[in-house]
Parts: structure tokens; sequence; C-alpha cells
């Protein structure tokens, strides 16, 4: 037997309710979880109800504030299902779309392993891809597994879709070829360029040949300009660039955004080359759902943060700076950003092994935290795998009486608070769960709303 | 005293954090007063039997493991002569692997391998992923524990006589069914356990470390190194080997 489409939804959203009302968070997994085991299929429908179609994000790296960079953009325009939580499998979307009563359209960020399935069951009328980094290998698998994933992804979207693909990733970028009005973005200003290619990159040898790529820039990871000097496989000529890049610390970075008709200068409020690939990656997508260039920049410019990704809590007299640590790639830029911006002399960073964190925390030791290490006075290793986080700065040469071993997440926020002075900044590197257990633990002190008051506002 | 290392194909077989178990060697000899040089070997390198006292070989992904797999096998003759002379060497995952006698893919078509260690490897359908706790006997009465991470879809079989590097007390293994894990030969490791390997289980860098130094000095016996301070190591291994017994994959 199965339920008309109106029950299951009320069912759902009951358990929503049910969910927070017992403390057990925010909602936003449990009624999509529970509305696809009672009916599949419902996804589907509820997408299709969406009168303006729905556009789906994916990545490695920064889906979740591409996603807020293009609602910020879609904002005055449409009235949106967006999961902006995070929650970015099957059962996220259906969430979202749950949540979401009179949407028009829908905004998803996907899970990388979950871009099929979406894919096919939400049938978007815009894609956009970002990256593909190694991540939780014991999850994802092998990059070129995805890869593959994503090119019969791909293959198979309705003929109208749009498809807005990061031409500075090799694996990525290739997903142009052959399909009738991609659009491919990318940076262009190789002073910012990685003297070497990072210990992090992924994809260096041709994927058409296997010879590793000349770079003529490589801007984060493999992400750049390259050029197999055997076969010629080459970056593909760019519809969206940023060029005239400037990084001002950790407070903003702006740059010069070319499109076919024009440019424009665009402030962002948030720092890091990564968020400039993001800010493309946002304006290409919102471009291609018919954002002019003046919508995209005000919507650019109007974007403070994504949830924990970058945030700012002020916590009495001290602040709290949070950024997300998840894989070796985005961990590095997190880094260079610290660098870039002053590097701070007290770090908390907290490590936990659930599956959302992934449960094979080797990635740790491919994150170049070394340029953290000259003007760091003390670390604080917390999380479920503090005493390994806590070796991996021990070997790259911190002395052990530097740091500090408190598994317990709230004793070591109180001891990082306490290293650091009135007035000043405690930056917070955590993983995905202690991401949600730090936001949690500020919020009980009254410091931020729960995610999921933030997610309905 | 100086010991060189042979870091095999690094820029191709790094997966899984490989420079963690360097950097552990690294500092570990140099906090006894040792010198670790550590030099990469490619495809136009030549492998010098006798000019390294320690081998390293890490793991990739299939498409690396595949680019690399022809020039593994022809440094394979020099790399046994060089175990054969005493040479210490660990192998993780990809490497370990690489070194058996063959790999067979899922087509059923065999990669030859350097024959190193005696065994071979079949693919399999299914992957064997999770934490992983073995137990080792590498000198005679001493029983030590490993804790690592595996991940891989090769089955390893072990010749008959062939000598495990130890049984496994919780996780997967070699093949998810035989009860052991990795292979021993002369001073050679090989292991699906990453991790990396090294941090959490310091003694096998010591006795890795120790067999190097004796290669090095042309010694029989290797050396017994200085004790070092490992509280930080012992708690990782701790929650590691916990990690193993709570949720270590199983059929």
């Amino acid at each position: 037997m199965r339920l008309p489409l109106a029950a299951e939804i009320l069912l759902a959203r009951a358990a929503a309710r049910l969910s927070r009302f017992a403390g057990a968070g925010g909602g936003t997994t449990l009624p999509g979880k529970l509305l696809c085991k009672l009916d599949p299929g419902a996804v589907d429908r509820l997408a299709a109800r969406l009168p303006d179609g729905a556009a789906i994000v994916s990545a490695t790296n920064g889906k979740t504030t591409t996603a807020a960079m293009a609602a910020r953009i879609l904002g005055p325009s449409f009235r949106l299902a967006h999961n902006r939580s995070g929650a970015n499998l099957v059962s996220g979307v259906a969430s979202a779309l749950l949540a979401a009563r009179d949407a028009q359209l829908g905004l998803f960020e996907v899970d990388e392993a979950a871009l099929p399935e979406v894919a096919r069951r939400v049938e978007p009328r815009a894609v956009c891809l970002g990256n593909l980094f190694r991540d939780q290998l014991d999850r994802y698998g092998e990059l070129e597994l995805l890869a593959q994933r994503w090119r019969a992804a791909v293959a198979e979207l309705p003929e109208g879709a749009a498809l807005v693909v990061n031409g500075d990733d090799p694996q990525v970028g290739d997903l142009a070829a052959g399909r009738q009005g991609a659009v491919t973005f990318g940076l262009d200003d190789p002073r910012h360029a990685s003297p070497e290619l990072q210990h992090a990159a992924d994809s260096k040898w041709c994927i058409r040949c296997g010879t590793p790529y000349h770079y003529a820039a490589a801007y984060i990871g493999h992400l750049g300009d390259y050029r197999c000097p055997n076969c010629g496989h080459t970056r593909p000529p760019l519809d969206l660039v940023a060029r005239a890049i400037e990084l001002n610390g950790l407070e903003s970075v702006s740059f010069e955004l070319f499109v076919p008709e024009g440019s424009r200068r665009v402030e962002l409020a948030v720092p890091g080359l990564y968020n400039v690939y993001n800010a493309l990656a946002a304006a290409g997508l919102t471009r291609a759902l018919g954002v002019d260039l003046n919508g995209v920049v005000a919507g650019l410019q109007g974007f403070s943060a994504a949830f924990g990704r970058f945030e700012r809590i002020v916590l009495g007299d001290r602040t709290l700076l949070v950024l997300l640590i998840k894989n070796p790639a985005g961990a590095n830029e997190v880094v260079r950003t610290l660098v870039v911006g002053g590097p701070p002399r007290t770090l908390l960073v907290a490590l936990n092994d659930e599956i959302a964190d992934g449960r094979d925390i080797s990635w740790i030791w491919d994150v170049d935290f070394e340029p953290l290490l000259g003007s760091l006075d003390r670390l604080v290793a917390t999380g479920e795998r503090a005493a390994e986080l806590a070796l991996r700065f021990k070997y790259a040469g911190l002395p052990a009486g530097a740091i500090d071993v408190e598994p317990s997440l709230e004793e070591a926020l109180d001891r990082g608070l306490e290293l650091t002075p009135a007035g000043g900044e405690l930056v917070a590197l955590p993983t995905y769960t202690a991401m949600l257990a730090l936001r949690d633990l500020v919020a009980q002190r009254g410091f931020v709303r729960p995610y999921w008051e933030e997610a309905a506002a | 005293m100086r010991i060189r290392v042979g870091h095999l194909f690094p820029d191709y077989l790094n997966i899984y954090a490989d420079r963690g178990n360097m950097a552990v060697l690294a500092q570990r000899a140099a906090w006894r007063g040792h010198e670790l040089v550590v030099e990469a070997l490619g495809a136009d390198d030549v492998v010098q039997p006798g000019q390294h006292d320690l081998y390293y070989i890490g793991g990739g992904q299939d498409r690396e493991q595949e680019l690399i797999a022809p020039a593994l096998a022809a440094h394979g003759p020099a790399l046994l002569r060089a175990v054969e002379g005493g040479a210490a060497l660990l192998a993780v995952c990809g490497g370990y692997q690489l070194l058996g006698r063959f790999y067979r893919d899922q087509r059923g078509e065999e990669l030859p391998g350097v024959g190193l260690f005696p065994l071979h490897t079949v693919a399999g359908e299914r992957r064997m992923i999770g934490d992983v706790l073995l137990e080792c006997e590498l000198e005679p009465g001493e029983r030590r524990t490993l804790a690592g991470f595996e991940n891989h879809a090769g089955r390893t079989y072990l010749d008959q006589g062939a000598e495990p590097l130890g049984g496994v007390l919780a996780g997967f293994g070699n093949d998810g069914e035989s009860g052991y894990e990795g292979c021993r030969a002369r001073r050679a490791i090989g292991t699906y356990l990453h991790g990396p390997l090294l941090p959490r289980n310091p003694w096998l860098a010591d006795w890795l470390l120790a067999q190097a130094l004796a290669h090095s000095a042309d010694e029989a016996v290797a050396p017994e190194l200085e004790p070092l301070e490992d509280g930080l190591e012992a708690a990782a291994h701790e929650v590691a080997a916990g990690r193993a017994r709570a949720r270590g994959g199983r059929y």
C-alpha cells in the first residue's frame, strides 16, 4: 500500500517537529529519510512540482559555500527550497523540499557520490560541478571511480539542462567536452599560483595519456592552467574568468569577474582563493538560471558566510573563528588563508572520525600544517582522535610542551579561550561533526542560533 | 650514523599519507642522533643494491599503480638483491601488492609483480574497509600489537610456508578469511595497514630503523635503540585499537 503524497508529506513534517522537540537535532535529515523510506519516488514528484525547476551544485570542496552564494544571488528572484545546512544526500534534498512549502526553485548542494541519483530524480535545469579531490577514500572510493560516475551522470542529464564546470580541474573541465552550451570557469592570475604542485594535488597525470601535466599556473591542488606536453590535452577556453585577484588576509578577497559581455569588480566578504572559485561557480550557475551580471555581483557582495565554513562568533570579550577542515586540499587552503591573514599563536584543532568526518583519519598527514608552526605557541588538540592529531604536529616539529591534548571539546574550547587574551580571537579548525558539536556548545551558551533555526530563516 | 632510504615512486604512490611514515622514521632517527637521507627512486633512477639501508613503497589509486607498474617491475631484480643483502623494506597497501608474485584483475588478467614477497593477490568484488588490529611477533617472545586502517579490494594469498606479519585480532587482513595480515621476508615487511602505520605504532618504526642501522653497519644483529617518550603515541594506539575492536571490518 502506498499513502498519497500529501499524507506522506504530513507524516514526514511531523517527524521533523518531533526530532526538534526531542532535542535530537534539527530534523534536517530525519523527515527526508522517512519520506524516502515510505516512498522512494516521492522526491521525484516533489521536485517536479517546483514551478521553476531545480539546480544542483556538487564538488569535493566548496559546495555548501557555492550553494549559499547562489542562494544569495537567487534570493531576490525566487523562493527557494535549499538544503543550506549541508544535509546533501537524497534524504537531505527530500527534507529541503518538505520544509519549503511554496518554493519556486530548488537549489541543492549534493554529495559527490549521490550526484547521479539526485540528478536522475530531480531532473535539474542547471548543474554546477566544482572540483574533485581525494576525500574520504573509505567512503567514496578512488577519484577515478567518482569521475566515471560523474561522466555517466552528465551524459544522462535532460537535454536542455545547463552544465557549468570548473575548467581548471582536468577531470571536471573535461565534462564540458562535447556538451552543447556547457560553461567553463577558472582563474587567470599567475601571481597567486603555488610555486610547485601541492602534495594534495590529485589529477597530476594527463587524463588522456598519463603524462604529467605542465602547469603554467597551479592555484589550489591540481586546479590551474594545465597542458599535457605529450598529447596536448589542455585547459578548455574559459567563459567566466577571475583576474586581478587581491587577497586581503582573513577579511576578504576581491577580483575582476569577466563574462562574455563584460567585466565587473567583485568584493567578497569572505577570504581566500578558494572563495574566488566558489564565487565563479555560483556566478556560472545563477547566470544559467537567468540572473544578469548586476544581480550576480550584488548577490556575491551581499554574501557573508556559509554554515560553519568561515564563521566568526562573538563569545563575550573574545571571538571564535571557525573554519571547517575535511580533506587535504580544503585544509591546505584554510592554512594558506590563515598564514596570509597573520597566523594564530593559539590554535584549536578538533578531529573526529565519524562517518561524516571520514573514519580513516590518514588525511591529516597529507595536509600541509607546517606553515603554521613558526608562530604557533600552543596547539589544543581535541576530538575523538585528539592524540593522533597531536602526533601530526609533534612529528612536524612542534615541541611536546606546546601541545595540549584534550579529547573533550567543551574543555578544549575553554582551554583555548583561556589562552586567548581579552579582545583576541581563537581560531578553531574542526572536522564536520566536531564543527556541529562546537556550534552546539556555543549555542548552549547563547551565542549562536541552532542550525535548524538558521536553516529555516 | 646515516640511514640511506630509497623511497620508491613517492610522486605516484602516496595515497594514504605515506609521508607520515617517512616523517616518523626521520624524526625518531634524528632524536637519537642519526640522520635519515631520503632519495626518491622513480622510473629513470637505478636501484643499486647496497646503496640503501631501507626502502619504502606506499600505495596509490589504481590509475597511478598501473602507470608505474612496468617501471617498478624493471627495478624488481635489483630490489630482490638489495633485500637478500640485508636491506630493510616497508611496503604499504598497493606497494605491498606490487611486490608479490602477481596481481590478477577483475577480468582474470595477470600483472606480473616483483616477487619479493611469496604471495599473490586477486581482485575481489567487495572492498575491505575499516580499522584493523594485529598481533605480531617479529622477535621471538616479543608480542606487540599494530593498529591501522585498511582499504583494499584485492585479496592477498600467502604461499605455503610464507610468514605473515601478524595475526588479525580485529578487521579483515590479507583476504578477510585466513586470519593473517601482511607478509614478512628477511628484513622486509609488507602490509595493508595505513593510517599512516608508523605514528601510532612507534615500535615498528624503531624495528625498521634498527634493521636499517644493522645493514648500514654491516652487522648481523640489529642494535638496541634508546627508548623515547611515547605517551602520545601510546594514547593514539589505544584509541585506534579500540576502534578496530569496536568497528573493525568482518564478514
